[in-house]
């Protein structure tokens, strides 16, 4: 299935090699097998990508594919479809399908349909708790074994602290990190949006930033008490972040992710009552995305991850206070964060693509996020020259886009898993593997 | 007044926040020809013949229903009333069915009523008919402050400069948050006083003063508006009991001796004698315009929709 392509004229970043330079790519037999200036290989599918930027595929952390239970939302096929469409090369799917996965049987199946549909790699998320229940382990060690990469009960927070400490202390021994969503219920009584101005204007329930911060301040604590690895989900507070740098100044092994919506948007937009702009945690205040930004910026984020989360027109076109948490993020994830951190000149795109791939493979010690040889070829070619308008059609099954609508500069035009080209904008998707003519630059 | 008419912007009345003075003005002006109507023995004129006008009303509600309705048959239309209870809503309709179902009977007003915020603006955005909001949620209920605002020009004589304090359940009232953006852009001087549990995050920023102390609150004031406390709310950790909101926060004749010594109380009902408010406050005729309220209310609504339909029609 593998082939061997050949990428030439590129500038090529790769932040783990701290590369950025104008390099030929070539990858063999699904691997990386060099990087150098002018390469020259014989029957290869070859690929002019003068003017582009080639990098280390993106991986995202937080991906809701909702199959099984829920593909009248999303499916394994539609979702990574949606991944490669964003430049994506691997998504880890979340353990809150229906049923959870939180048995081996669960997680197989979720490989065994992605090895068949699916047009990127999945890595699967387990359930801490039986059920997502929070009452006692799921059985983590088989998880592991079946090829889960990390356990969650993203969705809902662990609430029982021992629960959290004893999954903490078990998934230690296991190498892999506990992924925590992190809200208090109690303190957001039926909240659907962040707690401040707007709600008070709006008249709707808050979610205090609080409800965040209690529970991350919980978990760097637990993480320390128990010398285990805690990744902190779609971090959105300016408190949660001091959290997480303090913890980290103690010697905590503490990771964090940040999404493009709470890069991008605040809770100023709410006042449309748009529902694609309500997710958990909510858009949040100036000043907490002002903290985001520094975070980004100062390297205490190790990755931005989408928290793509589909769900049906129908489910969403009601009132705000009932429609469900969420928004798909995979096929805009990129140029957002090209507007908002690399051209207001937050960050410089290397750091960009650190957030975005080698950082993601970094926290969860996944293959990939680099092309040193020998990795993995998985590559993603970005035009960053383009500008697009975003409409409703997504290679998603979902349009719950808060950016519908937007202009937006930069875009994957190519995504290649294992050295087979799964998404070309000029084609579509997953293209028959032909050799190109000359491929012009500027669209 | 038709030398008024069709003076809004706006086809639809979703909240006070995005009218203008002048407009606020426009409406309160049209009101007192309205209350006029209602004094005559044939209390009737004939703006909104012809025309439909459903009273879409999915959560509880006396007053405002019943004072829209009166409204709109003083002003000739044909009105229709819709409950949610007893109705398709109960079979899981949603609202924008619902909503689209009664749109194809073509009214051209629809008066809702709901408990989400932002159900009149989703429907406004996606239907042709006028949509004048009767409360949403804790958002808005513009009609309520309108005819507050009637009350205390016509026992006051003008809105300016006035003092008006605000105490109760700031956190879960629409009346409060209309009155807000109706009383500062008149440029009212607005003071809110609860319990910190009961005052919503950052509302300073909508330009009122905010206490802690009835008395303080009282204080000077020239209008005393009480909310009322939602009984049903109980038990959800804002207070410890009735019994100690009312010794703290419940409006006594010798607490409102403290405000300006022809200051008016106002309550935009339903009323809670003896948590919010003493009997002896509410029934004082000299000083509560509870009632007034009511009257009033008919002819701001009646202001409200004929400059919203009755103006287009009657040339």
């Amino acid at each position: 299935m593998s082939s061997n392509l050949l990428i030439t004229n590129a500038r090529v970043v790769d932040p783990s090699q701290e590369l950025d330079a104008k390099l030929d790519v070539l990858i063999e037999d699904g691997l990386v097998a060099r990087v150098d200036k002018k390469l020259k290989a014989s029957n290869v599918l070859t690929i002019d990508a003068d003017g582009l930027v080639v990098t280390p595929g993106f991986i995202d952390l937080h991906t809701h594919l909702r199959e099984p239970g829920q593909e009248h939302k999303e499916t394994i096929a539609t979702g990574t479809r949606s991944a490669v469409a964003g430049g994506y090369t691997a998504v880890c799917a979340m353990a809150n399908t229906v049923p959870p996965n939180d048995e081996r049987a669960v997680t197989e199946m979720i490989i065994a349909e992605s090895a068949r549909n699916g047009a990127c790699r999945v890595y699967p998320i387990g359930a801490v708790s039986r059920g997502l229940e929070g009452k006692e382990l799921a059985e983590l060690a088989d998880l592991r074994l079946a090829g889960c990469v990390a356990v969650s009960d993203d969705g809902k927070p662990v609430y029982n602290a021992q629960l959290m400490r004893r999954a903490l202390e078990y998934c230690s021994m296991l190498g892999m990190p506990i992924v925590a969503h992190e809200e208090d219920a109690n303190l957001n009584e039926g909240g659907v949006m962040h707690e401040g101005y707007f709600s008070t204007l709006l008249g709707m329930s808050g979610i205090p930033a609080a409800s965040e911060e209690t529970m991350v301040a919980r978990d760097v604590i637990l993480a320390a008490l128990t010398k285990s690895h805690v990744h902190i989900a779609h971090l959105s507070t300016a408190g949660a972040i001091a959290a997480v740098r303090n913890a980290r100044k103690a010697g905590v092994r503490v990771t964090c992710e940040v999404t493009p919506h709470h890069i991008a948007l605040g809770d100023d937009a709410v006042q449309s009552y748009s529902t694609n702009l309500k997710m958990n945690p909510p858009l949040r205040s100036t000043e907490h995305r002002e903290a985001l930004l520094t975070a980004i910026a100062d390297g205490t984020i190790d990755a931005i991850a989408t928290d793509h989360a589909p769900h049906h027109f129908d489910e969403k076109n009601v009132e705000f206070d009932l429609a469900p948490f969420g928004v798909i993020g995979l096929e805009t994830a990129f140029g957002v964060c090209y507007d908002r951190l690399v051209r207001e000149k937050v960050i410089a795109l290397p750091r960009l693509i650190d957030l975005l791939s080698c950082g993601p493979a970094r926290t969860f010690s996944l293959p990939g996020g680099t092309l040193r040889e020998g990795s993995l070829g998985d590559v993603t070619i970005l035009d960053l020259d383009t500008r697009y308008a975003v409409t409703n059609t997504f290679a998603s099954k979902a349009s719950n886009s808060p950016f519908i609508g937007e202009t937006l500069h930069g875009r994957a035009v190519m995504t290649i898993v294992g050295g087979a080209v799964k998404f070309d904008i000029r084609v579509g998707q997953a293209p028959s593997p032909v050799s190109r003519a000359k491929k012009k630059t500027k669209r | 007044m038709r030398t008024q008419a069709s003076a809004l912007r706006s086809r639809h009345l979703l909240g006070i926040e995005p009218l203008t003075p002048e407009e606020i003005t426009l409406i309160l002006d049209t009101a007192e020809g309205f209350k006029e109507v209602s004094e005559r023995p044939v209390k009737k004129v004939p703006a909104l013949r012809g025309q439909l006008v459903i009273n879409l009303f999915m959560e509880p509600s006396t007053r405002t229903r019943v004072s829209f309705e009166i409204a709109e048959k003083r002003l000739s239309a044909d009105t229709l009333n819709f409950a949610a209870s007893g109705s398709a809503v109960e079979k899981g309709e949603t609202l924008l069915d619902t909503a689209e179902n009664l749109m194809a009977m073509a009214p051209d007003m629809i008066v809702i009523r709901h408990k989400h915020p932002g159900a009149p603006k989703m429907l406004a955005d996606r239907l042709p008919a006028s949509i004048i909001n009767a409360g949403d949620g804790a958002h808005e209920h513009p009609t309520q402050a309108l005819l507050d605002a009637f009350t205390i020009r016509e026992r006051i004589g003008r809105l300016s400069g006035v003092n008006v304090s605000i105490i109760g359940d700031i956190a879960h009232s629409r009346v409060v948050r209309s009155n807000i953006h109706l009383l500062t852009k008149m440029k009212a001087n607005v003071t809110l006083a609860a319990p910190p549990t009961l005052i919503p995050a950052e509302i300073e920023r909508m330009g009122v003063r905010v206490v802690h102390s009835l008395d303080e609150a009282i204080e000077g004031a020239d209008v005393v508006m009480m909310l009322r406390i939602q009984l049903e709310r109980q038990g959800k950790l804002s207070f410890p009991s009735l019994r100690e909101y009312y010794n703290t926060f419940g409006l006594t004749p010798e607490r409102l001796r403290r405000a300006h010594k022809d200051a008016i109380v106002m309550h935009p009902g339903p009323m809670n004698r003896g948590v919010e408010i003493a009997s002896d406050v509410a029934d004082n005729a000299e000083r509560s315009v509870i009632l007034q309220q009511v009257t009033n209310g008919v002819a701001v609504r009646m202001a409200v929709l004929y400059l919203l339909g009755g103006a287009h029609v009657v040339e």
